[in-house]
């Protein structure tokens, strides 16, 4: 069958079943920021954004995902530039091997969203879905707290 | 301490922007036209033999076009241990065979046209499995009456102790001096049985490969490897395809931790792309990681030491018995370490001897993780120094400083054992172990804490404990990395590596080194690594070994570059090219410079300076034109160790035996520290892990040897919310033979949190714990013991 989603801003008719994942739709039409580390859930690479909320889309059927804003991390550049969000994540040695990241990414802008300034409880409470194997988590906080204060700064400067 | 201008300096990870957007590709993500989707059929028995496969319905299934199995593959014995050639793991695998020996073993392979049809494809396939007695437990593998799993043409590929027939799949007996001698003699002695357990090293990014044959008839592997050289030989081997036709490709590695060194799909997908021309693309699911890969090792650890009336431990023996489950990848060499990163840390011993068996057992499949056998050693050794230090009414810190290998020492270990073969002696030229153990004791508040059994949240009780370790620096005489290098017009330069990146970091680093040695930024330095097409060789990733023996071969190749620069620049200025000096991207004529250029004086600002663009632009179109580019290879007659001191404060729930771990402390001495928040991030990410494997991260087996949890949240996974707080601390040092005085830190940091766990619980509660993981029911059940219930008899079945 096939659909219309609204994949980072854009507008696309897409072929899909009904057994599919959005995570297999995603892949399928060459979103491969969105990565499949379990399939169950559990890992949060696969995480993007319905409707400002965060979802494993691995859990969502594509065909629940019609008409919702769909945001991967890619989505999140602005004109072709990173995100203060990428721009942090990968200034703070919160990055390495990187699978993890684009699910961190969105669930950070999620975060941020609701919670301009948050604390270590509620960062750590906002990406408990995500599982990083790399890091220790360590400056997975160094991370979300600078993109914290560069949003913070670009609002004071009268940014949008 | 030298002044360097990019080493030691933070230069942000090299692909950490495209990877943080997604942008960067990993081996699923690249576009591959109409694959043939590859997966696993695997035994749900033990241990049998297959009576019959029945594959006439499954090629009925539409879409499915193979199916591979052990009447139809090359017979032939190999190790999917991704070791250098001849590998010292032995020969006891082939592709498929008639036997199955774990639950998870593959039995074979559908490809088919979607996954839907591979699907169905592999529910179609009916096989027969006969029972045969399983084996699960590895003390009991070589008594007379056991199963016995390897009864062919199994073989060891060098000289080493080899049994299939006792079910041995490695052995290895080292020591010096006299044992018995030096116990007798001892004023006291401490035994003690130390077990360590199963665990995945789960990479978030799935085992993945993707197979095809280029233009040029060529098989293309692009995989998710940690050893993209050693697969193309294993390939080529096993498949009988000449090493020129075989291209392996390494892009953006979602980790690895080991589990990558082992060649398990790329010879299947291989095939199915040989015989049916088509691109093939095989990822595995999180179950078969888990249940099919491979894991850490198990291992039974019996530690006696003898301490002498000043405290000294003048003897020691280790007896390791370690589990390899169903195969033998790296049975000898992760055995080997459990001693030979380990026992030369206490130096002063005179009496050593190291016994050490692997076994089979029908249980998945150890390989290479992290720490590689220290890990295990590790547990047993530092939980025998708290006893003994305690029993001898000393500090641990001051006991550990007291007692370990320093500057100018050595050990007669590294000569004794090696990996597959004798070591390799060497003096220690950087240790900042003092240190380490110095700055953690404070950091974690040693005085204020131990022994102190505060009180945390009510019914609760906290205490802290430590562990101290060493690793080693690539395998000497045996690691050879490989560098080239080229420069372009605008003064960047393409460096090409073997070394294989699997998110540690290393582009970058060995991006910093090449900046270092030539005097520019690390952004003029283009990364190119693991392609066995364009770039050198390299062993891969393992063994600590990139940083210290890559990045030796780089910085060769950059100051090779470097002379043929300042001889084209040399000539460009008309002057010896020892009258130039180097100021950052340009030489200028000494005299201005400050030194003594002959000419000097007669040349004016203009022309007494060339920069690296000059010298691109003038080598490349002016005169002499020739391509500046140089290549290195390094190999190392020693492993420089890096050493580290680890603290953990815990809080242990008295009722029900929970323990948290409150706050975690490395200090690491790697020499000088060329990136400080990679070398950070190696240290933290593998302490967490290091202290999810002590508490939570299990293997639980059904009675029939099946593993019942296989996922990360119920293997026991951590996440943000449950983590330590945690302080590394980088104590610098300057390892002599280290590209710019650095030693390796990738896998040292997991050795510590376990016994520094076990440690600190005691120092909390009394009760020693000699058997990992440190549950909460194995808690709970050693305080009741303790304090002389009966936990046993009141547990639920």
């Amino acid at each position: 069958m096939t659909g219309e989603f609204v994949i980072n801003g854009e507008t696309r008719t897409l072929e899909f079943d009904g057994a599919d994942t959005l995570l297999d739709l995603l892949r399928a039409n060459g979103y491969t920021e969105v990565k499949q580390g379990c399939a169950h859930g559990e890992c949060g690479s696969c995480m993007v954004l319905l409707d400002g909320k965060p979802v494993n889309s691995c859990q969502v059927y594509a065909a629940t995902a019609t008409s919702l804003a769909i945001t991967t991390s890619r989505g999140l550049t602005v004109d072709g530039s990173p995100h203060v969000i990428h721009q942090a994540w990968a200034d703070s040695g919160a990055v390495q091997c990187g699978f993890c990241t684009p699910g961190m990414v969105v669930a950070t802008y999620a975060l941020l969203e609701s919670n301009p300034n948050p604390s270590d409880e509620e960062i750590a409470v906002a990406l408990s879905g995500n599982i990083c194997r790399c890091t220790g988590y360590v400056k997975t906080f160094d991370a979300v707290h600078q993109a914290a204060r560069w949003i913070a700064e670009h609002h004071e400067k009268g940014g949008a | 301490m030298a002044d360097y201008h990019v080493v030691g300096t933070p230069v942000r990870k090299v692909d950490a922007l495209s990877l943080a957007q997604g942008r960067a590709l990993f081996t699923d993500d690249y576009p591959v036209e109409r694959p043939l989707f590859l997966g696993f059929k695997t035994s749900q028995m033990a241990h049998g033999h297959i009576r019959s496969i029945d594959t006439s319905a499954a090629e009925h299934v539409p879409g499915v076009v193979a199916i591979l199995d052990y009447r139809n593959v090359p017979d032939r014995y190999f190790t999917t241990a991704g070791q250098g050639f001849p590998e010292p793991s032995p020969y006891d695998t082939r592709l498929f065979d008639s036997v199955v020996r774990y639950v998870g073993d593959p039995v074979c392979v559908v490809a088919a046209e979607s996954e839907e049809a591979l699907r169905a494809g592999l529910a179609a396939v009916e096989v027969e499995i006969e029972p045969l007695p399983s084996l699960f437990d590895a003390e009991r593998a070589r008594d007379a009456d056991a199963p016995r799993l390897h009864a062919g043409d199994e073989h060891a590929a060098i000289p080493v102790p080899y049994r299939p027939e006792e079910n041995l799949a490695a052995e290895v007996e080292i020591g010096f001096g006299d044992v018995e001698a030096g116990f007798a003699a001892a004023a006291f002695t401490e035994r003690h049985r130390y077990t360590t357990h199963y665990a995945s090293h789960a990479p978030i990014e799935p085992h993945s490969t993707v197979t095809w044959i280029d233009e040029n008839d060529r098989l293309v592997i692009l995989s998710s490897t940690q050893v993209p050289f050693h697969v193309r030989r294993i390939v080529a081997r096993l498949l009988d395809v000449p090493v020129k036709r075989i291209r392996v490709i390494k892009p953006r590695v979602g980790g690895g931790f080991g589990i990558k060194q082992e060649v398990i799909l790329e010879p299947y997908a291989a095939l199915v792309t040989l015989r049916t021309g088509r691109a093939a693309r095989f990822v595995l699911s999180r179950e078969e990681v888990f249940r099919s890969s491979r894991t850490r090792h198990p291992m039974r650890i019996d530690l006696t030491a003898g301490v002498d009336g000043e405290g000294r431990i003048t003897t020691l023996e280790m007896d390791a018995l370690m589990n390899t489950g169903a195969y033998g990848a790296h049975a000898l060499t992760v055995l080997s370490n459990a001693g030979a990163k380990v026992l030369p840390l206490f130096n002063k011993v005179e009496n050593l001897r190291f016994l050490g068996r692997s076994v089979y057992t029908n249980l998945p499949v150890g390989g290479a993780y992290r720490g590689y056998g220290a890990t295990q050693g590790y547990f047993a050794f530092n939980q025998e120094l708290d006893i003994i230090a305690r029993r001898l009414g000393v500090d641990m810190p001051e006991y550990c400083k007291r007692w370990h290998i320093r500057e100018g020492e050595t050990s007669g270990v590294f000569e004794a054992l090696g990996e597959g073969k004798e070591g390799v002696a060497q003096i220690i030229e950087s240790c900042g172990l003092d240190e380490c153990i110095d700055r953690g004791a404070a950091a974690i508040g040693w005085a204020e804490k131990r022994g102190k059994r505060l009180a945390g949240r009510p019914g609760t009780v906290r205490g802290v404990g430590m562990a101290i370790a060493m690793q080693g620096s690539g395998i000497p005489k045996i690691d050879m990395g490989a560098a080239s290098m080229k420069m372009n017009e605008d003064g960047s330069f393409n460096l090409l590596v073997g070394a294989t990146d699997l998110g540690t970091g290393s582009d970058t680093v060995l991006a910093q080194i090449a900046a270092e040695a030539l005097g520019t930024s690390a952004e003029k330095i283009i990364v190119l690594s693991s392609d066995t097409d364009t770039t050198p060789f390299d062993v891969g990733a393992y063994a600590s070994s990139t940083t210290y023996i890559s990045g030796n071969a780089v910085k060769k190749c950059a100051l090779q570059v470097l002379e043929q620069i300042r001889g084209v620049a040399a000539e460009m200025l008309g002057v010896e090219p020892e009258a130039l000096v180097q100021e950052g991207s340009a030489f200028v004529v000494g005299a201005k410079a400050g030194a003594t250029g002959a000419k000097a004086g007669a040349t004016d600002a203009a022309e007494s300076r060339v920069s690296f663009e000059d010298v691109a632009y003038y080598s490349l179109y002016a005169e002499n034109q020739f391509q500046i580019q140089a290549g290195a290879s390094h190999i190392s007659g020693v492993s420089p160790p890096p050493f580290m001191a680890q603290f953990a404060e815990v809080e242990v729930d008295l009722a029900t035996g929970q323990v948290r771990v409150l706050e975690f402390v490395n200090a690491v001495d790697c020499g000088v520290a060329l990136n400080p928040p990679l070398a950070e991030g190696q240290m933290e990410g593998a302490a967490l892990n290091g202290i999810a494997w002590a508490l939570t991260e299990e293997y639980r087996f059904s009675d029939s040897g099946a593993l019942r949890n296989a996922s990360f949240g119920s293997f026991g996974m951590w996440n943000a919310v449950d983590i330590p707080r945690m302080t590394t601390i980088l104590v610098e040092t300057h390892e002599p033979t280290g590209p710019f005085g650095a030693k390796s830190v990738g896998e040292i940091g997991i050795n510590g949190p376990a016994p520094a766990i076990a440690n600190a619980i005691y120092d909390a509660t009394g009760v020693r714990l000699f058997d990992l993981p440190l549950t909460s029911e194995r808690v709970w059940r050693a305080l009741r013991n303790a304090a002389g219930g009966n936990a046993g008899t009141e547990a639920r079945g």
